[in-house]
């Protein structure tokens, strides 16, 4: 009973003296929602490392499973929202969807409470880990709030449904103008838009009329279009063709699980939301693995990039740039490997790797 | 003369009630205990049957032709047919094709021009086309003329042969998929509408019938063809009405096949499964949209748009064309586009009219020039022009 004070004290004395080094420092607050399955594991062990990186980051862990707000209406608990609307960056570990909750996605929620527009998705080949494919470098931006995920559906008659599709301009310029602004300032030469214009010719026409209205503002990055199936066809013969694609909704789902697939799947493939209002949420991309949870066997290489993804748009390159190299370092040395990546380490021995790594490049 | 033929599909019953001074070599075709079900061949319809008496010898020189329509379509379209031509005339193919040059980009199409073409179709049943290429700005109409030429033959099954090619190595060797996509509905009913200024509304539909249809059409297939396992593509957890039916009929039909395996698979996992193992997939069936993915996806695994071969199949007609249509534009005129799509496809098509010999022949001619390597198209890595390919495979027609 005593010790568990004196932890209690520790505790809160430790929290004093980090927020008066916060403070001192100007350390910046990010969300951190660790989610379910494997999440609270992957979640500690970026944590972990971002400690041994001296990262300037103060984390604050909230919770987002749907409550019912006054109104009926689903939504995130408030606690959260403000939590993210404070400090605009989030890190989310996957989250699982109850198929009879009744309540929608969680991701869903998070998308339509942020309006998060982008999502960006980065493929890199990682060095140490092999594909068929190797030099993949690109990235695929796609619009996340409309398309054919609008999710307005009717049966007209027994046996026969209609889906509707929806393209705005609204939405069509600000994905292209955010596309064109990401290539300016990682440095990337050209963006494609994908679409299908020969076939949707109303809706994905005005699209691409957007992309080219945006592209004129834009001169110093090349711009090109290209059919959706002509992209997959050349995508699985040679990828290092490809730069930025920006693209609607159900290609850019397909086209980016294509991509993450070309590098060695989602359990190492980063991933952005972009939203307005300058909130942005990174988040790994995979499922929560109930079946591994809890027993130290999760590879944290998905989150961990996506929390290097967030530190470059947050500013800190050479943070960002240690931790890459030390994970990729990792991987490529072989010796400490999660089963996923071809090795039998735990996940607390590759975090712990990986940890050293950062502090030797120190 | 009368001919008379009774067609079900997928199995076709012949009663054949010919008595001219050809009837006993007909009849020796069908097998000698007279007229006798056919189960295992889709015939076409043509109003004169070839004799194929034995399959190792060539035939007697039939006095008959078939008659197939031919539409070379836009960009390298009519260099492909031309190809496919000159080895028709080498191996003395007896086949007779009727063109019809059909182009949107050109101007040279219009509504009657557009009824010939399907005339000529309905009659002869068997067609061979390129591509028809859809210009994006439209005049009055979305449908293009691909599409409407599609609806009014009711061509709902596309089947691409999605082969690796013995000699030519890729990322994935050894690979051997059918993809079967309802070509009809979906996402290419091009029935859009601008209900607000700046907010564009397209519509997607699905019914149970041609979902139904479809997965019917695959099951059969691959019951013909001796596969085991169909997987499902879609997207039902978000389109949950409407790709939740195409799932809900495709299940339905698969309790009718208790021998063969019926999976379903999402899409974008399934095409990150395509690109990290693609030997777990047999036979895919799919709706419109993610058909035309995968196609092409699957295309590029064994070695690009030139060399897999495709056909559409209606309850009457057969159109053979290749597997991932592109009009490929920018090699017009410089005879670099690969034949072997649309030579494998006019294989397929001579297999099809009961030609196996035939279409043996073209087939073992173009796998053996592409298994040597010394002549091979841009595409595959080689220097040779198309003229070249061409007239190597005539060369290895005989042997």
């Amino acid at each position: 009973m005593s010790s568990m004070m004196i932890l209690l004290v520790l505790k809160c004395l430790s929290q004093i003296i980090f927020y008066c080094i916060c403070f001192a420092f100007q350390m910046q607050t990010v969300t951190i929602i660790p989610g379910d399955g494997i999440g609270p594991e992957i979640s500690t062990s970026v944590i972990k490392i971002f400690e041994a990186a001296k990262v300037p980051i103060q984390w604050e862990e909230r919770n987002v499973t749907a409550i019912k707000g006054p109104g009926g209406k689903w939504m995130i608990p408030p606690e959260a929202k403000e939590s993210m609307d404070k400090s605009k960056i989030g890190l989310k570990g996957p989250l699982k969807t109850p198929i009879a909750a009744g309540h929608p996605s969680m991701n869903l929620l998070l998308r339509k409470t942020f309006d998060l527009y982008a999502n960006v998705r980065p493929c890199v080949s990682i060095e140490g880990y092999k594909t068929p494919y190797t030099d993949v470098d690109l990235v695929t931006i796609r619009e996340n709030t409309e398309g054919e995920y609008s999710g307005i559906e009717h049966v007209i008659v027994d046996g026969v449904v209609q889906s509707i599709k929806l393209i705005t301009e609204e939405a069509s310029r600000r994905i292209a103008e955010y596309a064109f602004e990401y290539a300016r300032n990682n440095q990337r030469n050209s963006v494609t838009a994908v679409h299908k214009a020969n076939i949707m010719r109303m809706s994905d026409g005005l699209f691409l009329r957007k992309c080219r209205e945006v592209a004129e503002n834009f001169k110093d990055v090349k711009f090109t279009e290209m059919y959706l199936d002509t992209v997959c066809l050349n995508m699985v013969q040679d990828p290092t063709q490809f730069d930025v694609l920006v693209m609607p909704n159900l290609y850019g789902d397909i086209l980016s699980d294509l991509c993450a697939g070309l590098i060695g799947g989602l359990g190492v493939t980063p991933s952005g939301n972009i939203g307005a209002n300058g909130v942005a949420i990174f988040e790994s991309v995979h499922g929560t693995a109930p079946d591994i949870a809890g027993m130290d066997l999760a590879n944290p290489t998905a989150l961990l990039l996506s929390a290097v993804m967030m530190l470059r748009h947050m500013g800190l390159h050479g943070h960002a740039k240690k931790i890459e190299t030390a994970c990729f370092d990792t991987i490529r040395d072989k010796k400490v490997l999660t089963k996923d990546l071809g090795g039998n380490s735990k996940c607390s021995e590759f975090t712990a790797e990986i940890c050293r790594r950062v502090q030797d490049l120190d | 003369m009368a001919t008379r033929y009774r067609i079900s599909f997928p199995h076709i019953i012949f009663i054949h009630t010919r008595c001219d001074q050809r009837g006993s070599v007909v009849l020796c075709e069908m097998g000698l205990s007279g007229v006798r079900l056919q189960p295992l061949c889709v015939r076409s319809l043509s109003l004169t049957a070839s004799q194929n008496a034995t399959l190792e010898s060539p035939p007697a020189r039939a006095d008959s032709t078939f008659k197939v329509t031919m539409v070379p379509g836009d960009g390298v379209g009519p260099e492909l047919m031309t190809a496919v031509k000159e080895v028709f005339k080498s191996g003395d193919v007896p086949v007779e094709f009727e063109e019809f040059h059909l182009s949107e980009v050109q101007n040279m199409a219009s509504e009657e021009k557009l009824n010939e073409v399907l005339t000529s179709m309905k009659n002869n049943r068997v067609a061979i086309k390129g591509k028809i290429h859809t210009p994006m700005e439209y005049k009055g109409e979305l449908a293009s003329y691909e599409m409407r030429l599609r609806r009014k033959l009711d061509l709902f099954a596309n089947v691409v042969h999605v082969n690796s090619l013995p000699g030519y190595s890729t990322r994935h060797n050894n690979l051997d998929l059918v993809i079967i996509r309802e070509q009809t509905e979906g996402e290419y009913s091009s029935l859009e509408h601008e209900s607000v200024s700046g907010v564009v509304e397209c519509l997607k539909i699905i019914t149970r019938e041609k979902s139904r249809r479809i997965a019917k059409f695959a099951f059969d297939y691959a019951t013909k063809k001796g596969r085991s396992k169909v997987t499902a593509v879609h997207k039902a957890n978000i389109m949950k009405l409407g790709d939740g039916l195409f799932l809900q009929s495709c299940a339905e039909v698969a309790e009718l096949y208790p021998k063969i395996k019926y999976e379903n698979i999402i899409i974008d996992n399934c095409c990150m499964q395509l690109v990290q193992n693609p030997y777990q997939f047999d036979v895919l069936v799919m709706p419109n949209l993610y058909g035309n993915i995968i196609d092409n996806l699957a295309a590029g695994l064994v070695g690009g748009a030139g060399v897999v071969p495709g056909e559409s199949y209606s309850a009457e007609y057969a159109v053979f064309e290749t597997g991932a249509r592109h009009p490929f534009a920018q090699a017009v005129g410089r005879n670099i586009a690969n034949p072997t799509a649309m030579l494998l496809s006019a294989a397929n098509m001579l297999r099809h009219l009961n030609l196996e010999y035939h279409s043996n022949m073209v087939s073992e001619a173009v796998k053996r020039v592409i298994k040597q390597g010394k002549v091979r198209t841009a595409d595959l890595g080689g220097y040779a022009t198309s003229v070249e390919f061409t007239r190597a495979v005539i060369s290895n027609l005989s042997a």
